[in-house]
């Protein structure tokens, strides 16, 4: 990307230093006005209830590691049942969709049989709709079925209406050769024997995929758990936070803890895994 | 068990799972909310049919069109934000100083937790004390600074606001990753041409990934149709902030109208696929 604007940068005329001025100035503008918000936030965080009635957004805080809202909104908002919840429910939904998505796709993919057409129609008919505009009915279903206040509403709506992952593995199976499996039968493989040991290991990188776009969007799912999982003992990061609305509403140094524990894994996990993330996000949703 | 038994067990016994979670979870929704809608069911034992009384009343009560008049800032909203996206994409796939920064500050937003996003701007937007308007006051623009939040007249640009926030890097990203897939080989030709930046984005650029900004268009449009989270977390729909979908969730959940909650959801869903329909028919005419 570099080489081709070596080409004809040898030496720079004044209207190009002007827009390559403006291009960081829109920059710099652009990356204050993402931070700005999250660094207040974080500024907040670390002060104390009086020091924060007495000072500004702006102002630093005086003990930087003063983490003492941290604790305060950790216990009393009770996040890290939160945590606990949300990744029982971020572990169950994942290896729900990657069974359902790998099986589904897999099926789809490899045999030919009678209502294949109607059914991949099926599936792709569904993304086409928004899944909050149906939560009315869904919730009659869900309760109906006696899942009203139990994690299994959370993972089973998780697990159910994932069709992006099916089309991850539908598109990535595509380019397995046909060939492996084909070799695997006449070797006296069993049809389970090549899902099981030839296409879910070749599936890994279409699973990490799936897996990341999962990840995020349990983590930040809010109304599903909200709707469906109100007991507090069910409570997620989402709705633990949300209920600092209440009790915590004239507290913002606390508020603004809370809101600090809930990025603080994402911008790990962010840092970490960047460019996973990036394409994860881009597959899913060339896929909608 | 010959492979033609086997095939046919395969298949019953892979699709058995995912095909019920689909019907169960995914049809049955809409097929019960249609029929719902010709009711008037109250979530408990009220349960007539009333044929079209639910669309009647939703058509022409004047108090429910105004959730398409918020809508409209969303709808505005959603070209700026890609407007921003194009731009931002653009700049970060020529030779940038610390483009990987800049693209993954842009985009970190998109993967916050809604309800901290929320709060994140309640504080920002705060009256006194809130970083806004401190920051215009700071900056000697003491008459700028508004009740963001409470003045119906201000609160649906400034949710937009939120939403651009949030949800601009990932467009950003999408369109980074399609203009990174041009062949580098194109612009140096152009550079050659001594084309400039503004003609290679006229000739190269928008027209290489059009497909990704129609699919673009398709999302934010349909993301301005059923805006629920940010909104309802940061007011609850007050202020005149109220939505399509929480007039619609508040309608069943608070109001126990499930009935005209229904035909709200399948107005919506018609809406959506229609404007869905529009967009892969001119979609096609320009393949």
């Amino acid at each position: 990307m570099g080489e081709r604007t070596r080409l004809r940068s040898y030496r720079p005329s004044a209207a190009s230093v002007v827009a390559s001025t403006l291009k960081y100035l829109s920059l710099l503008l652009a990356a204050a006005i993402t931070i700005l918000p999250i660094l207040t936030i974080l500024f907040g965080s670390i002060k104390s209830s009086a020091e924060f009635a007495n000072s500004g957004p702006f102002d630093l805080p005086k003990d930087l590691f003063d983490f003492s809202n941290y604790a305060v909104a950790f216990t009393k908002g009770r996040m890290l049942l939160g945590f606990g919840n949300t990744i029982a429910l971020i572990l169950f939904s994942a290896v729900g969709t990657v069974f359902t998505g790998t099986m589904a796709a897999y099926v789809l993919d490899r045999f030919e049989f009678k209502l294949k057409k109607l059914i991949m129609g099926l599936f792709l008919l569904l993304t086409l709709i928004p899944s909050i505009t149906t939560q009315v009915a869904t919730f009659k279903i869900v309760t109906s079925l006696g899942l009203y206040n139990t994690m299994a509403a959370g993972i089973i709506l998780s697990i159910g209406t994932d069709i992006v992952a099916l089309y991850v593995y539908l598109q990535f199976l595509e380019s397995i050769p046909r060939s492996l499996d084909e070799s695997a039968i006449i070797d006296g493989a069993g049809y389970f024997r090549v899902y099981f040991k030839i296409i879910m290991p070749l599936l890994t990188p279409a699973t990490v995929t799936v897996l990341i776009i999962k990840c995020i969007g349990v983590y930040n799912d809010f109304y599903t758990p909200y709707l469906y999982m109100p007991k507090q003992s069910l409570q997620v990061i989402s709705t633990a936070l949300f209920k600092f609305k209440g009790p915590y509403g004239a507290r913002w140094e606390i508020i603004c803890a809370g809101v600090m524990i809930a990025i603080i894994p994402t911008l790990i996990a962010f840092v970490a895994l960047q460019k996973k993330i990036y394409n994860g996000l881009i597959q899913g949703a060339v896929k909608q | 068990m010959t492979y033609r038994q086997q095939r046919r067990l395969v298949t019953f016994a892979f699709l058995l799972a995912p095909m019920i979670l689909l019907l169960v979870f995914g049809y049955l929704p809409i097929a019960s909310m249609a029929y719902n809608s010709f009711t008037n069911w109250d979530g408990l034992t009220k349960n007539d049919w009333v044929g079209l009384r639910n669309y009647a009343d939703l058509f022409t009560r004047v108090e429910n069109y105004r959730v398409f008049y918020v809508s409209l800032f969303y709808f505005v909203g959603s070209f700026v934000q890609l407007a921003l996206a194009l731009y931002f994409a653009t700049v970060l796939s020529f030779k940038t100083r610390f483009a990987s920064f800049f693209k993954g500050v842009l985009f970190f937003p998109n993967l916050i937790n809604g309800v901290a996003v929320g709060f994140i701007f309640l504080y920002f937007f705060r009256d006194q004390g809130g970083t806004l308007n401190t920051l215009l006051r700071g900056i000697g623009l003491d008459s700028w600074a508004q009740l963001w939040l409470t003045n119906p007249r201000l609160i649906n640009y400034s949710l937009t606001g939120v939403s651009i926030w949030r949800y601009l890097g990932f467009n950003m990203v999408l369109f980074l990753g399609a203009i990174q897939s041009i062949s580098s080989e194109i612009f140096e030709a152009a550079d050659l041409d001594g084309a400039n930046r503004w003609q290679q984005f006229k000739r190269i650029i928008f027209p290489s990934i059009r497909p990704v900004v129609y699919l673009n268009l398709v999302l934010s449009i349909k993301g301005a149709l059923s805006v629920f989270e940010t909104p309802y977390i940061m007011t609850g729909g007050g202020n005149g902030s109220e939505t399509f979908v929480i007039r619609t969730v508040d309608m069943a959940f608070k109001f126990s109208k499930f009935g005209l909650a229904s035909a709200m959801a399948i107005v919506l869903t018609v809406l959506i696929l229609v404007v869905t329909g529009i967009q892969n028919l001119a979609f096609r005419d320009k393949e």
